[in-house]
């Protein structure tokens, strides 16, 4: 009985300590405002002040932006790089808050563009990176070749029978990805009157790997994409043709997403960086502002990554070691410390 | 053979203590069902006139999206300049980060010398040898999968996170201990939260904090403090009367009383509380890299965007590792507890001196380290696990995906599954009318619990048709039955055998260990590859996040049958299977139904992990409302699968107050 209550109390202490520790931690970060909008990551640069935060996407691409740019900023302009995987929409909120610098490869948010570039102006649009989008509707080309009909969605209804899943019922399915992705899916085939039944696979990592598989097996789908890819090295797809995009088209589906009726638009991908980053004019912001490559150049990177397993860093120093001519121009002419 | 079943003496015995009570049982339910049909006669004919039509009636259900829609846009508005954010949340961001910081420069200055030793001597000083080679073993693998830094970057952010949630999970259990008015209200509130799904809560934390550390570790707090706060109310109130009587006739004060008697006594509870916290604040790690948490999880997470099962591999094991490691240390701390001084180890090991030592040793393994080579792990000893998994989950996929012989692949069922189980169960889930649900949902809660029980059940299915979600619901409901079923019909089985074969059991062990701290999100692509994207792989991988702790529970409950009963059994020539039907699996009844409440609890947590692999419904509306940003659908959506639990809680769980207070 004598030695016991030692220890509870020294547990109470320490209970009473940590809490004093965190009050004090409250009131250190400095007493009255506490800008909530200017917070770093706490594993950001351990040392030194020269540092960036990326955000990458969860799609190979983005990660090839990235992977590059990183791989630039620390070996050409002695940065250090961070980056944080986050959704679309979600890392517009970060990029506003100054929780990341720049976003590297955006595939058009209007809704956010009024809000943070135009309405609170903490967004800078920072120019194209230089690659293309372009969202469709793609089949296997082994299937296409066998059935060359089926590249024009008039005919699609003809071939729902062989796209039928244990998911889609008594339908063809057309497979969709990541929730976070732009899709009309839905109202394209209710508008279009097809027999099908649009199947989310919930992420593009699943939406892949159902791919590969079908590939495997030379089985026939429909499926939601986008180009660039580096899946298309591997798993050749051909494009079914919708209704041709129109402005008129767009302007109404903005009205109602439901009353979509016709293709993807083809969308230069656009860079964004958080408004003091931009306006720094350190020499990172001049050379993500300078950064633009193309779709031939990101699918290299891209596929090292994905495809060849190779972790991002490598890819990227075999991409920047290999075009030399592409990224000099990039650097800022007269770097500063 | 039914007849073949002599009526042996403990067959009888059981009978007769059973069938009063059994009879008593049958009578009360029939009475509540009776009850129940005269209310359903009178009350269904009036809703089917207003309301015609299966689905919950459009006039029935209140639009929440306008006001969500506006708070949100309120939130992003004035993030920046509201006194709320400004002085109150900003801080508590900014401390969060300022002490995530500090451990994890400190982590880093240790090197990863200084860190292997010093967790290594910490668990030889807490748990003993054999848990300190566990320890050793752990960190050094963790920095041979190069992963060094990103295990600091989560253990950072575990030990601020573990210590808030103790501390905040302490101070609530403390209240409740002392109040029994506190206690009442805050019973139903960590009730709520232990079934509520972590992703739930992430995006209205992401809101407010904006992604990254500060909105994961608050997430992983809510997550990780009701353990602690429902253990040390328990320890609290569990104290012996007699004790504190004593205590008090000492003429000691309520804090006295507190400190030398009370918080002593409820020692083994708080420290299986920390124990509870620790292994809750892991599991949030992945979890909350969704969110930007860094560290561990993220790699895990950006893994999988590049479909790299072998990448998500060698940041998963780990997680598994530290997982193992505090663990087994709380767990070997709490039983130390108990103990004499001479089993707490040699007289070295005791007191200041050890605390002293293991600080000095750490001290010069980390100057050793920096004086080596540098405190980064260094990058040539690294093994490359990546490729050789990923050929082996080639291998597998390839060969076990269709056309195997006599068995058919795993597609093949996958489909038979969808086909034959999940979409019967789906289509007459959303066939039957919603009065129909809410009835069944009545008279089952109503025969297992109190009025009580019924009514909670019937209004948490209620709030899912008015926030208009009724069919996204059933539909996910129809998964979650069919899961849970698919886990009891195994987890039964293989717990059976496990009870049966202590050999079986130390095998198994391991196995469930890693079951039950791999992060959910490495077998979310060889669940693609296996079953096909769909409802199929959710449900596989609910089974496979389920089913450890059903079959613990199971071994532990039939483990714990009185071996009295069984070996009269036997001796009155019983076989095997005679023992196992009228003995054990009886008497172990309250274990078992345990199971399946946990069974519950487990499944509907992969829910959500179900919506990244293409299970839809409610899955899917909370993943959307994370990457989109959107409160009205992901919040809804979690605050449906919330009442989906509390339901399914509530229909699986019978209450203790009713079989105690008959003295059964």
């Amino acid at each position: 009985m004598s030695r016991t209550p030692i220890r509870p109390r020294t547990l109470a202490k320490a209970l009473a300590a940590t809490a004093a520790t965190g009050a004090l931690l409250v009131s250190l970060s400095a007493c009255g405002k506490a800008d909530m909008t200017k917070q770093a990551s706490p594993f950001a640069a351990a040392k030194g002040s020269k540092s960036v935060t990326l955000s990458v996407q969860t799609w190979v691409g983005a990660q090839a932006n990235v992977a590059v740019a990183k791989y630039l900023l620390e070996h050409e302009l002695g940065y250090h790089v961070d980056t944080v995987q986050v959704d679309e929409i979600p890392a517009w909120d970060a990029l506003s808050q100054g929780r990341v610098d720049a976003i590297l490869e955006d595939w058009g948010h209007p809704d956010q563009e009024k809000r943070y570039v135009q309405d609170k102006k903490t967004i800078t649009a920072g120019g194209g990176n230089g690659v293309t989008g372009h969202i469709g509707w793609w089949v296997p080309k082994y299937w296409a070749d066998a059935h060359p009909d089926v590249l024009n969605w008039k005919n699609l209804n003809k071939y729902a029978d062989q796209l039928r899943t244990s998911e889609s019922g008594d339908k063809g399915q057309l497979m969709d990805g990541s929730p976070s992705y732009v899709t009309n899916d839905k109202a394209l085939v209710k508008n279009l009157g097809l027999n099908y039944q649009v199947v989310f696979a919930g992420s593009e990592a699943a939406q892949i790997t159902q791919i590969q598989q079908f590939a495997k097996q030379k089985k026939p789908f429909l499926t939601y994409w986008y180009e660039p890819q580096w899946l298309f090295n591997q798993v050749p797809m051909v494009e079914v043709k919708l209704p041709a995009y129109t402005d008129a088209c767009a302007a109404k589906g903005a009205k109602d997403p439901a009353s979509v009726d016709c293709a993807y638009p083809t969308t230069p991908l656009q860079k964004y960086f958080n408004t003091d980053f931009a306006e720094s004019g350190s020499s990172a912001a001049r050379f993500l502002k300078n950064f633009r490559w193309d779709k031939k150049d990101q699918n290299e990177v891209s596929e090292m990554i994905a495809s060849n397993g190779l972790p991002a860093d490598e890819a990227a120093k075999k991409w920047v070691d290999e075009h030399p001519d592409v990224w000099k121009s990039w650097l800022p002419n007269a770097p500063k410390k | 053979m039914s007849t073949a079943a002599p009526p042996t003496t403990p067959g009888a015995l059981g009978a007769g203590r059973l069938s009063p009570i059994q009879g008593l049982l049958r009578r009360r339910g029939l009475a509540k069902l009776l009850l129940l049909a005269v209310a359903a006669a009178v009350l269904v004919p009036l809703v089917r006139s207003a309301w015609p039509g299966a689905s919950w009636p459009g006039a029935l259900t209140v639009d929440v999206s306008g006001p969500l829609d506006h708070a949100s846009n309120w939130i992003i508005d004035n993030r920046d300049s509201h006194w709320l954010f400004v002085y109150v949340l900003g801080h508590l961001s900014n401390a969060v980060v300022l002490s995530v910081r500090g451990v994890y420069l400190l982590l880093l200055a240790l090197g990863w010398t200084g860190v292997t030793a010093g967790v290594t001597l910490l668990a030889w000083r807490v748990a003993g040898l054999r848990i300190a080679a566990i320890a050793l073993v752990s960190f050094l693998v963790s920095g041979a999968l190069g992963m060094w830094v990103p295990t600091m970057q989560t253990l950072a952010l575990m030990i601020v996170a573990v210590l808030a949630s103790v501390v905040v999970g302490a101070l609530l259990g403390l209240a409740a201990g002392l109040s029994p008015r506190l206690f009442k209200i805050l019973r139903p509130v960590l009730d709520t939260m232990q079934v509520l799904p972590a992703f739930a809560y992430l995006l209205p934390v992401v809101m407010i904090f904006g992604i990254g550390v500060p909105a994961a570790l608050l997430a992983t707090v809510i997550y990780a403090a009701p353990p602690m706060a429902r253990l040390t109310a328990l320890g609290l109130r569990g104290a012996d009367a007699g004790v504190l009587e004593a205590v008090s006739s000492l003429g000691a004060t309520g804090r006295q009383r507190l400190l030398t008697a009370r918080l002593p006594l409820a020692r083994k509870e708080l420290l299986l509380g920390v124990n509870q916290t620790i292994m809750m604040a892991l599991s949030m790690a992945v979890i909350a890299s969704m969110i930007g948490a860094a560290g561990l999880g993220d790699r895990v997470y950006q893994a999988l965007a590049s479909v790299d099962v072998g990448a998500a591999l060698a940041a998963a094991v780990p997680i598994v590792l530290l997982a193992i490691v505090m663990d087994r240390t709380t767990a070997a701390a709490g039983e130390k507890l108990g103990a004499t001084p001479a089993a707490a180890g040699p007289r070295l090991l005791r007191g200041w001196p050890a605390w002293a030592g293991i600080a000095v040793i750490t001290a010069v393994a980390a100057l050793a380290g920096r004086l080596a080579g540098g405190a980064i792990w260094p990058a040539g000893a690294t093994l490359a696990i990546a490729r050789p998994v990923n050929e082996a989950k080639e291998w597998m996929v390839n060969h076990l995906y269709s056309g195997v012989p006599v068995v058919g692949g795993t597609a093949d069922w996958a489909a038979h599954f969808t086909n034959w189980v999940l979409n019967p169960l789906r289509d007459g889930l959303t066939a039957l009318p919603w009065y129909g649900v809410l009835l069944i949902v009545a008279a089952l809660a109503w025969l297992i619990g109190t009025w009580r029980t019924a009514l909670t059940a019937v209004l948490a299915m209620a709030a899912i048709g008015v926030l208009g979600v009724w069919k996204p619901s059933m539909d996910t409901l129809s998964q979650v039955l069919a899961a849970l079923a698919l886990t009891l019909v195994v987890g039964l089985g293989v717990g059976i055998l496990a009870a049966g074969s202590k050999r079986f059991e130390a095998v198994l062990r391991p196995v469930l260990d890693v079951m039950q701290t791999m992060p959910q999100f490495v077998y979310l692509i060889p669940v693609v590859a296996l079953f096909a994207v769909g409802r199929a792989p959710a449900a596989a991988a609910a089974v496979v996040y389920a089913l450890p702790a059903v079959i613990r529970i199971t071994t532990q409950g039939l483990r714990q049958v009185d071996p009295g009963a069984m070996e009269s059994a036997r001796s009155l020539g019983a076989t095997r299977w005679q023992t196992l039907l009228q003995v054990q699996l009886p008497l172990a009844r309250p274990a078992l139904l345990l199971a399946v409440n946990q069974g519950v609890v487990l499944v509907l947590a992969v829910v959500i992990i179900g919506g990244l692999v293409g299970g839809g419904a409610l899955g899917y509306d909370v993943v959307t409302g994370l990457a989109t940003g959107n409160l009205a659908i992901g919040l809804v959506a979690g605050v449906a699968i919330v009442c989906l639990g509390l339901m399914l809680d509530r229909v699986t769980q019978p209450t203790e107050r009713r079989t105690t207070g008959k003295g059964a």
